[in-house]
Parts: C-alpha cells; structure tokens; sequence
C-alpha cells in the first residue's frame, strides 16, 4: 500500500516543492521591486505568511476549506472526463452558467423556505452545467468536433451568456451597476466560522461518491474503457456515443455545482461581469491529484490553501497572483515529470497514470 | 426605393444592406484594428497547428508578449528619450518589440519542448502557458505599477499622399489597411507570404506534409522533429507581434489580463479559415466585424422597423456569435473544417532495428 501511494504520489509532492523553490528564486529576483533591496529571506517570510493563512487558525483552516471547495468539485469534473478520454477545458463555462442558473432559481425563491429554495437552486446549478458539459458532448459523439474546441468556446459564450442575463432580465431591485439581488432564502448556511458553508460538506461527500462510481459502478468501468480505448468499448457490447455524451454531462454537473456552492455560499450574489478563473485551476488539480478522485482532494485542498494564504502575503507587499505563479510551474512540473525524475532519481514507476497520454490524440476529429 | 424596403423580410434584408453600405466606412477602421491582433495570434497558430503542434497557449504568449513589450519600452524610453522618425519608430518602441517577439518565442521554445521533446499532451502544454502568462504578468505587473512607470509610447501610422487617400471607394480600403503602423503592416504582408508559401514552397509541401502524415514525411527524409520545432518558434514571434500590437501599437499601456480572450478568438478564426492565413484573415475580419456592426447599431441604430428589431437584439449576442460561428464549423452543420490529420499527435521516430 505505502509503496503504491509512493508510487503515484511521489512525482506530483517533488513537483509541488520544486515548484516552491521556483517561487521562491522568482520573489528573491523581483525582491527589489517589492522592497527596494534584494533579500534573501523575502520567500521564506512569504511561505510563513502563507501557511498561516491558510492553515494558521480555526478561521484560516475555514477559510481553506471554502477556496478549495469549488477547486475540488471543478478538479473533479476535469478528472472524470480524463477517466473518460475526454479533455473538458470547459469547466470554466459549466461552472459559470451552473452559478447563473442557481442564481436565477435563488432569486426567484428569495420568499420561499430555505428548505424548499437550497435544493432547488442546486438542482438547477447542477442542471445548468450539466447542459452546458451535455452541448460538447453530443457534438463530440456525433460530429467528431472536438471537446477541447467546443469548450473554449462555450466558455467565452458563457461570458456572454451571463452578461447578457444579469444586465437584463436578472438584474435586482435598485441596484446602482449590473447584478442580482442578494440571495437570501437559498444562501447555503454557514456552520463554521465566519464563512464555512454547506458547500464544503457537498465537496466532500462527492470524492467518495466520484471515487464509487468511476472504480466501482458498471457506469464507471465504461466510462474508462471507453476512454482508454471506444473501440474495445464498442466491440465489447458498450455504445462509446452515449458514453461519451454522460461523460461530459457528469462532467459538467460537477462543474456547475462548483459554480453553484461558490455563488449560494460564498458570494451570494452574481454580477454581469462575475470572472473566475477556477476552471483553468482544477485542469491543474485534476493533473496534481493524477485524476484521482482521492488525488484530486489533496490537489484541491492544497491551491484552496494557498489561495486562503494569498491575502497574507500582501502584508509583505506581494502581489497575489504570486500564487497563480506557482500553480502553473507545480503544472509544469507534473508535465515535465522527467525533470524531476532527473533530479531526485526516482524510477519510473507502473503505477503512473497513462490515460492522460490519449487525451489530445483525438485532435484531429473523426466521429466515435 | 423605398417601395422597395416595404416588401415584407425582403425589404428589411434590403435596408439592412442599405445601413451595412452607410455605416461601413465609419466602422471599418474600428474592425480592422481589432482584427490585427486576432489575425496574428492566428498566424501563430497556423505555424503550429499545420505542422502537427495544438497551440492553446497563444492567449498567454499574446498576454506575456503584450506586458513584456511595454515594460521594455517604458525601461528604454526613460534611458533614451528620442523623438519618433517615420512611422513613430523610436529606439525604446524597437527594444519593445523586440522584448515582445523574444518573450513569445521562449515560451514557444517551452511549448516546442514538451509537446515535441517530451510528447506531453498538447493542451496541457497549452495550458501550463496560459496559466504561467497570468500569474507572472499578474505579478510583475503589480510590482511595476507601484513605481507608475511612464509609458513607452506607440508607434504611429503610415502615412500617404493625399492623391492615395483621395480615390473614391477604395479610399476606405486604403485608409483602413494601409494608412495603418508598422505592427498591422508586417501582419498584412504576412498573412499573403504564409498563404503563398503554404502552397508554393519546399517548406510549405514539408510542413502540410508533416502536419497530415509526419510517417510519411520522416521516409522520404524530411526531419519531423526539426521541422515541428523551428515552426513552433517561428510561430512565437506572431503571438509576440499580437501581444506588442495592444501595448506599443495600438494602445500604450498595459492592463492585468488585457488579451481577454483574443488569443482564443484567434484559434476561432484558424479555424474558421480551415487553417489557411488567408482564411484565418477573412474568419477573423468577420469576427471583429460582428462586434462593429453592435457598436454601430447601438451608436446609430438604424430607423424604423429594422432599428427596431436590431435593437432587440441583446449586444453580447455578436460578441458570442464568432465562438457559437466555430462551433457551427467545426461541428460540420454548415461547411465542415477539419483539421490537420496529424494535429495534437506527438511524433515518436521509429526505433532502429537492432
């Protein structure tokens, strides 16, 4: 057991601290733009900084458990279509119209019992996602267009989408720039701390529930033949076309409950201009966590910590985007595996997740 | 005439090509301009994806080569503060392109890397860039701004004989592509050369070759990896131009994030222009052209019925219309684009037997 979760996890923790080491030889070199001399221990003020932001209090552990809630959800989207062969970009769009389609439900149900308006407007986020991740699929299965294309562009139609919807018919009573009233009845509540809402519980509870249905279920055993090879799947009595469109409809499902716990239990409102950048995020968790259900917890629950950590770090005059910085050469990393193989001798091992390698072979098109 | 704007549809179709006649020399300008960037990150991705190579990461070369260029402009500027000559070229704007182009090729040579070297997946590759293009402009940006640098300035633009300018009808044509800076210029000859040399040159045959079937190609002694590579780089340098185009051409200044999805819009136009320069060109005109046609309606909205009606028409739906367009394409609803055979595939060279 240990010499598998060794296996499988050693790469992606060396990625995590190189990629540290990178962070930290970037703060040294920009050192006198932040504080007008060079110094040496600006990085580790900064990692000290971080981590008490993150995991230094109650409300700091609290508070890491909110940011990572939507990056573990979202990374969890990304992971089942990689388990399915397909590579959804598009979470960043899925995520957003699940938020707009709660959000429209929400508002709607302001008057209504908190009991009856949460269910309902989670329903209707997962549903809005579910729809937007039903859209590429389909096309996929059919046309042979590809998903990572398709994607792109529903999010920027996405973009537009809620644009359009929230400085028009969603807008609020009185309001003095494009955004919704405030959502009262279907706020998720907080049961910890200052802002830990019931999206947490949410997230937890569907790693085990992603982890059951991928590697236990017949509808999972599909989902990865079918993505490591449709033609196997099909000459084994599976339809590769209706597996492929569940797939990114699951996929989009999980996405728009992000979108959905973010917005009932974060934000609590939605703008015309409402931006995330979560679904380039949880590629990144989805490739830390190797798409692993477990995998993907521990990816989330570490760029949720470093993005609690992030507001810490402006005590030291650091920008933010700091931590942007270094999720993307983590990335880097886990990519460039042979980098940090060289490095610190580690064998490759069988335990590596190969499925990944097929994802973009599809490129060129072809319908299944 | 206007018996004829009162035949039901037809009429409306009628005055709406009336109004496209009249509004279309105050906008044209206004499209190309927006058109420039997008049709060269296109370039970019036209050198990559037709030699085999998936480029999602034009976006974040485009956003790296944009900060890159004014930050280098504005440095040099505040050490040599001369006055522009022709076209507004000053030795500051030139160490700014220079910082842009030079920029968007390391991170191709890091896009080569990977996806060629490594055989990573392409999209990841794609991705890492975008995500790194975020975070270190995000960065880097913030920390200059503290010190409220002073801009570099911005190249100006060609200017002709009033006999050019003066010629009835292609005058707008001229002033809108021609009378443009150096950056819109170098994109107009490039997109022409590309086209011809795709289809005309031992380097084009080699890269089309590479792009459908790189087997094939690697037989009759043609070196795939090399090729891939030196496309690859060669692609930076217009994402590098389309980044240095925001900051150092059309505007003088740098904003978090300010490539807004551009470098995706282009991968929209590649595909749009089946992959062609030439294409690429058109798809994207059409694009900035769709968002022209918003801001005219909603500046001058035509009279009467039609006024009505395109009123009604929410203005995020053209800003959506190039994406749902694509979609369109590539789905093959209406003319199918289908792209290089071998696109995304890494290339592994065969093992020598031993």
């Amino acid at each position: 057991m240990i010499a598998r979760i060794r296996a499988v996890a050693l790469v992606p923790a060396l990625s995590v601290l190189l990629a540290l080491v990178v962070g930290a030889l970037i703060m040294i070199a920009t050192s006198p733009m932040v504080i007008d001399e060079f110094s040496l221990v600006l990085p580790l003020q900064a990692y000290a900084a971080m981590l008490s932001g993150s995991f230094g209090s109650v409300d700091a552990v609290v508070n890491t458990m909110v940011n990572a809630t939507p990056l573990v959800l979202a990374g969890l989207a990304v992971a089942v279509g990689f388990k399915g062969g397909l590579f959804n970009i598009g979470a960043q769009g899925q995520f957003l119209i699940g938020g707009l389609s709660a959000t429209a439900v929400a508002v709607s149900m302001n008057g209504a019992s908190p009991l009856v308006a949460v269910p309902a407007a989670m329903i209707a986020g997962m549903i809005g996602g579910a729809a937007w991740g039903f859209i590429p699929g389909i096309l996929k299965a059919y046309t042979g267009a590809h998903e990572v294309v398709v994607t792109i562009m529903l999010n920027s139609v996405a973009y537009a989408v809620i644009s359009w919807t929230i400085s028009g018919p969603l807008i609020g009573d009185g309001v003095t720039f494009a955004r919704t009233d405030d959502i009262v009845a279907a706020a998720l509540p907080v049961m910890i701390g200052r802002n830990g809402h019931l999206g947490i519980l949410f997230a937890a509870a569907a790693v085990p529930i992603a982890l059951w249905l991928l590697y236990r279920s017949t509808t999972g055993f599909e989902i990865r033949t079918t993505g490591a090879n449709p033609d196997a799947a099909r000459y084994a009595g599976m339809r590769p076309r209706a597996v492929i469109i569940l797939t990114m409809t699951l996929s989009g499902l999980l996405a728009g409950l992000a979108g959905t716990t973010e917005i009932l239990g974060e934000v609590g409102y939605m703008t015309a201009s409402y931006s995330t950048g979560v679904g380039w995020d949880a590629i990144a968790v989805a490739l830390l966590g190797r798409a692993h259900p477990v995998g993907v917890l521990f990816a989330g629950i570490l760029f949720g910590a470093m993005q609690a950590g992030a507001g810490n770090m402006q005590i030291l005059d650091l920008p933010v985007q700091m931590v942007d910085l270094l999720q993307a050469v983590i990335l880097l990393f886990i990519t460039a595996d042979i980098v940090v193989r060289r490095l610190f001798r580690v064998r490759e091992s069988a335990g590596d997740i190969v499925e990944l390698a097929s994802v973009s072979r599809s490129y060129g098109g072809g319908a299944v | 005439m206007d018996a004829l704007y009162d035949i039901p549809l037809l009429g409306l179709l009628l005055q709406f090509v009336a109004y496209i006649v009249v509004q279309f020399p105050l906008v044209a300008p206004i499209i190309v301009a927006a058109a420039v960037p997008i049709i060269l990150g296109a370039l970019c991705g036209f050198m990559n994806e037709r030699s085999g190579v998936v480029n999602i990461g034009i976006e974040g070369m485009m956003l790296v080569a944009a900060f890159s260029a004014w930050w280098a402009a504005s440095l040099t500027a505040q050490v040599i503060p001369v006055r522009g000559g022709p076209l507004g070229i000053t030795p500051a704007l030139l160490v700014g392109l220079a910082a842009g182009i030079g920029s968007a090729c390391l991170l191709s040579v890091l896009h080569a890397w990977l996806s060629i070297s490594l055989r990573a997946d392409q999209i990841i590759s794609g991705t890492i860039i975008n995500l790194f293009a975020f975070g270190i402009t995000g960065y880097l940006n913030l920390l200059v701004s503290q010190h409220a640098p002073r801009s570099g300035g911005q190249f100006g633009s060609l200017q002709l004989p009033g006999v050019i300018t003066d010629l009835p009808v292609i005058d707008i044509v001229i002033e809108s592509f021609v009378t443009v800076g150096p950056i819109a210029l170098t994109m107009l000859i490039s997109v022409f050369v590309l086209q011809f040399l795709l289809y005309r040159s031992r380097w084009g045959l080699r890269t089309r070759a590479v792009g459908e079937h790189p087997r094939a190609a690697e037989t009759v002694g043609i070196d795939v990896i090399r090729l891939r590579y030196r496309n690859v780089i060669l692609g930076g340098i217009f994402a590098g131009l389309a980044g240095a185009y925001l900051t150092i051409e059309f505007g003088d200044a740098f904003q978090s994030q300010m490539t807004n999805g551009r470098g995706f819009i282009a991968l929209a136009a590649l595909i749009f222009g089946r992959w062609t320069p030439v294409g690429s060109f058109l798809g994207a005109l059409l694009f900035t052209a769709s968002v022209g046609l918003e801001r005219s309606i909603r500046i001058a909205p035509p009279p009467g019925e039609l006024g009505s009606l395109l009123t009604a028409i929410p203005g995020e739906f053209y800003g959506a219309l190039p994406y749902l367009i694509t979609i369109i394409v590539l789905a093959g609803v209406v003319g199918r684009s289908v792209p290089p055979a071998a696109d995304g595939q890494p290339y592994e060279r065969e093992k020598r037997a031993t």
